[in-house]
């Protein structure tokens, strides 16, 4: 067997935290081969980004590593500064996950690219031009040429993401450590990056490490697997020992709280006998518009759209980034101003609503937002920030509204103690509960949910997703389900609407959209999800690119 | 509601691990706390408050004060008014007034360890220039607080409301701001001392805090355009918080940390505008009595009785300093991107330490 490409054994990093050495990441020992793919997956905090970093001691100042690291029998740990220049980039290259702050935003794409190229090569700048046009027609990038002179600003996310692994091949790196390379891209563009590194892996025989949470990517990529908690190894073995036959329980865990497309129950809403009842949200020929801002022209974000939610009903609004889903969620709770058509809440139209018109629609309505850590005040005890919208209703005071406060809680299931405390005291899964009390202190007729789950890691969202569906059959709300993740619209919502460049593209039943799509964008974005499960992964991966053909 | 009763368990794990690093240090403490315990730390800044506080109590205590009808006594045995004789002997060159203040022992030929009768010497008509160095203190670190509060004030309500508003309100508000901004502070100091310079420190102090707060408007403002895109604060209007509740309650707040920076940096370069005032005889007028005035009255001394420089000088540093250290010691609490840094003494121990593990290997 051929010697391994990367060889790290008894590797720890430890951080020095306020006077205690906190460790990272410990004791890991892997190796990886040329050609093959290592996927290191956990949760946040898990310490797979930090073994990542640690392996070319790229590090913050206060941290250490000790153990061993060979790169192609070279010796890493310790190793003087010079050599790990060397190293970094020639042999060993990184992708990083945000493509934007990755890339400098004051050159171009080509120059970067030329600047790796020039730093470990003996070149000239006419030579190093030609090979990185050559890397750019490599991955992809349409007329690579031109774009050899755009600034990453002028390039979308997946060319970003495309220009980053041109510039980690620069050097024929022997092994290439993507660190989440897909995370903040949609999923189209994601299988599209997952193809090409594939192909370049084949191509260029580099040893790859994957570091993701998003267990579809690992079934799509990875020939072995490591699973990581709390900064150890639970559990390593091939992709096929891992998915079919895990032994640890963290990693049986975290492969059910996965949510799966197309697998969960059925879900049916009876309204009785007779009709429908009316809706509790009516959006008819809606157009919402940012008003031009100094020399940036208006920009119409959602065009000519129709929805309607009846009581009891979630519905799931599906879109990649940029789509419109978040305005639109936006303006069914009166945050943004529609331009022109109707727009109807529990019956009173807030097309041209007032400021006091508002203030009406108001208790009838919640809105859990994306962020868990931006959506609470970070001065506020959250007993007094769920309380909030009780108290400006003027529904109660003083002692009836501290024992509200300890109801909701009670519900979102977070101990009463936890009124007192500050959001920065909380994880992001209870944070994000806080959000849902708040939501629900004025028992809304409606609620909106903008992408509540993007911030959690898989197993708080299940758990997330189950309390959810547990106060939505008890307190009877309808709901618009923002999501870009059609598993976990496929989990909860009884309808499904897909949105494309701020029109509709498609909307029905769930099963209806999920199992049948009628419109060839949703089809695109439901075969672009990646699936856990290796084999079945590759079939739909041998299906989308023979559809693609 | 199978769902809702099993888990009453408290914190799972998952939720335990998370982000474990990052809240350890954080672990159990609200944002007051937190600040105040990284300014506990940051050593100059510390020291700057006692001294600070010290100089206070100090200065006041020196002299006379009145509060209304009453009338607390100093403990220094001089008031300003008082014209004791002026002191001829024992000084060198021939000089008068000189100060009596000795920390030179008498075997080494000085006159022992003393303050003697007027330990910062006496002026040309033989005031006591403890007692005036004292009175200026006083005027200074007054207009230095006044400045500070009617700047703050001014400074956040502008700046609160141009961000939060933005549009029109923004432009007229910050086009108003250009205006005072572009006018150089002296002059403006200058044209008030001239008009009002007659009226006492403490109208000086009140004008000079109206064109003080262009720095920090901008500086709120900034904070404002930031905060406001946050969630929480959509999250608070879908509540049905009212403009002014999302401002005070919400907004402000979450500001607090820029605000006390940059008033406290702002009340030492008030010190220091008061001063170069009545240097430049626009502020504090005679008989008034000011540091800068003090300075500036007796400048052409400064070879051949040069205490009557140092005196003034010595305090005009020593509460300058001591806030801006105070004030720089509340920006880098402030800041939660100031992690302490390992010191070099830990990094020596923990490279001892790791090489000791891989020894014992």
């Amino acid at each position: 067997m051929a010697e391994p490409v990367l060889s790290v054994k008894d590797f720890t990093v430890e951080f020095w935290v306020d006077g205690v050495w906190y460790p990272a990441a410990m004791d890991m020992n892997f190796d990886v081969e040329a050609g093959k793919v290592t996927a290191i997956v956990g949760e946040s905090g898990s310490g797979k980004s930090t073994t990542a970093m640690g392996l070319m001691s790229i590090l913050a100042s206060n941290a250490r590593t000790h153990g061993s690291v060979k790169v192609k029998g070279e010796e890493m740990i310790g190793a003087p500064a010079s050599l790990l220049r060397k190293f970094r980039g020639k042999e060993v290259a990184y992708i990083f996950q945000e493509p934007m702050t990755a890339l400098n935003p004051v050159y171009t794409i080509g120059f970067q690219i030329v600047e790796t190229l020039r730093t470990h090569f003996d070149i000239g700048p006419k030579e190093a031009r030609l090979r990185a046009i050559e890397l750019l027609t490599m991955v992809e990038i349409p007329d690579p040429e031109k774009s050899f002179e755009k600034y990453p600003h002028q390039l979308s996310g997946g060319q970003r993401q495309r220009a980053m692994i041109a510039q980690a091949l620069a050097c024929d790196p022997a092994l290439l450590v993507a660190d989440e390379p897909t995370t903040a891209l949609d999923v189209t563009v994601q299988a599209e990056i997952l193809d090409l590194m594939r192909g370049l892996k084949s191509r260029l025989n580099s040893a790859i490490l994957l570091i993701t949470h998003a267990m579809g990517v690992v079934a799509d990529m990875a020939d072995d697997i490591l699973v990581m908690k709390d900064g150890r190894v639970v559990e390593s073995g091939t992709a096929d020992a891992i998915f079919n036959h895990p032994q640890h329980p963290y990693t049986k865990e975290l492969l059910a709280a996965v949510p799966k497309l197309g697998h969960s129950a059925k879900r049916s809403l009876d309204f009785g006998s007779g009709a429908k009842p009316a809706p509790v949200l009516t959006l008819r020929d809606v157009t919402i518009e940012y008003p031009k801002r100094g020399r940036i022209p208006a920009f119409t974000a959602v065009k000519n759209f129709n929805l309607e939610i009846f009581p009891g009903e979630i519905v799931g609004l599906v879109g990649e980034s940029g789509s419109g889903k978040t305005t639109v969620g936006r303006a069914a709770i009166g945050l943004i101003p529609i331009k022109s058509g109707e727009l109807a809440i529990a019956g009173t139209d807030i097309s041209r609503a007032t400021q006091k018109d508002l203030s009406a629609i108001r208790r009838h309505t919640g809105i859990v937002f994306q962020d868990p850590a931006s959506s609470l005040n970070p001065r506020l005890p959250i007993g007094e920030s769920i309380g909030e919208p009780i108290y400006l209703a003027g529904l109660a005071k003083d002692a009836e509204l501290n024992h509200l406060v300890e109801d909701l809680l009670d519900q979102v299931e977070l101990p009463r103690s936890y009124r007192n405390r500050y959001p920065h005291e909380l994880s992001g899964g209870q944070r994000q509960r806080v959000g849902i009390a708040r939501a629900l202190a004025l028992t809304p007729d409606l609620l909106i949910a903008d992408e509540p789950t993007s911030a959690l890691d898989v197993s708080v969202q299940a758990r997330f997703l189950e309390l959810f569906q547990g106060l939505q059959e008890k307190l009877k709300f309808a709901c618009l389900f923002i999501s870009h993740d059609l598993a976990v619209v496929d989990i909860l919502s009884h309808r499904v609407a897909v949105m494309q460049d701020g029109f509709l593209v498609e909307e029905g039943d769930r099963d209806a959209i999920l199992k049948n799509p009628q419109q060839e964008y949703t089809r695109r974005l439901i075969e672009a999800v990646p699936v856990p499960d290796p084999a079945e992964q590759a079939m739909r991966r041998a299906a989308r690119l023979a559809a693609k053909k | 509601m199978a769902i809702l009763k099993r888990k009453k368990v408290e914190i799972s794990s998952t939720d335990a691990s998370e982000n474990a690093i990052a809240n350890k240090e954080t672990e159990g403490l609200s944002q007051r706390q937190i600040v105040f315990r990284r300014f506990v730390r940051h050593r100059a800044a510390m020291i700057s408050v006692f001294t600070l506080i010290f100089l206070i109590l100090f200065v006041y205590t020196a002299l006379d004060f009145k509060i209304g009808p009453w009338n607390i006594h100093g403990w220094w045995k001089y008031k300003v008014e008082d014209l004791p004789e002026l002191r001829y002997k024992d000084c060198p060159n021939g000089n008068v007034g000189c100060p009596t203040f000795s920390l030179r022992p008498k075997f080494l030929g000085g006159s022992g360890f003393g303050l003697g009768d007027h330990p910062f010497g006496q002026d040309d008509i033989g005031r006591d220039y403890f007692a005036l160095v004292m009175k200026g203190a006083q005027r200074s670190l007054m207009v230095m607080f006044i400045v500070g509060i009617i700047g703050g004030t001014i400074g956040t309500v502008v700046g609160s409301i141009s961000g939060y508003f933005r549009g029109t309100v923004d432009a007229v508000l910050m086009r108003f701001t250009d205006f005072i901004i572009t006018i150089p502070t002296i002059i403006i100091g200058s044209v008030i001392g001239f008009h009002f310079g007659n009226l006492g420190a403490t109208f000086l102090a009140l004008y000079l805090g109206l064109f003080a707060w262009t720095g920090l408007s901008r500086l709120v403002r900034g904070e404002f355009l930031k905060l406001r895109e946050l969630e929480f604060v959509d999250a608070a209007r879908v509540a049905g918080a009212s403009n002014r509740r999302i401002i005070f309650k919400h907004i402000l707040p979450n500001a607090v940390g820029v605000i006390i920076v940059s008033v406290t940096l702002l009340m030492s370069g008030a010190i220091l505008l008061e001063t170069a005032l009545s240097y430049i005889g626009f502020g504090v007028v005679a008989p008034d009595v000011s540091l800068g005035l003090l300075i500036s009255q007796y400048q052409d001394s400064f070879t051949s009785r040069p205490w009557l420089f140092w005196y003034p000088g010595f305090f005009i540093i020593a509460i300058a300093l001591s806030v801006n250290f105070i004030g720089d010691g509340l920006r880098d609490a402030f800041d939660p991107r100031q992690r302490r840094r390992l010191s070099l003494k830990d990094r020596r121990a923990a490279r001892i330490e790791s090489s000791d593990s891989k020894g014992g290997e």
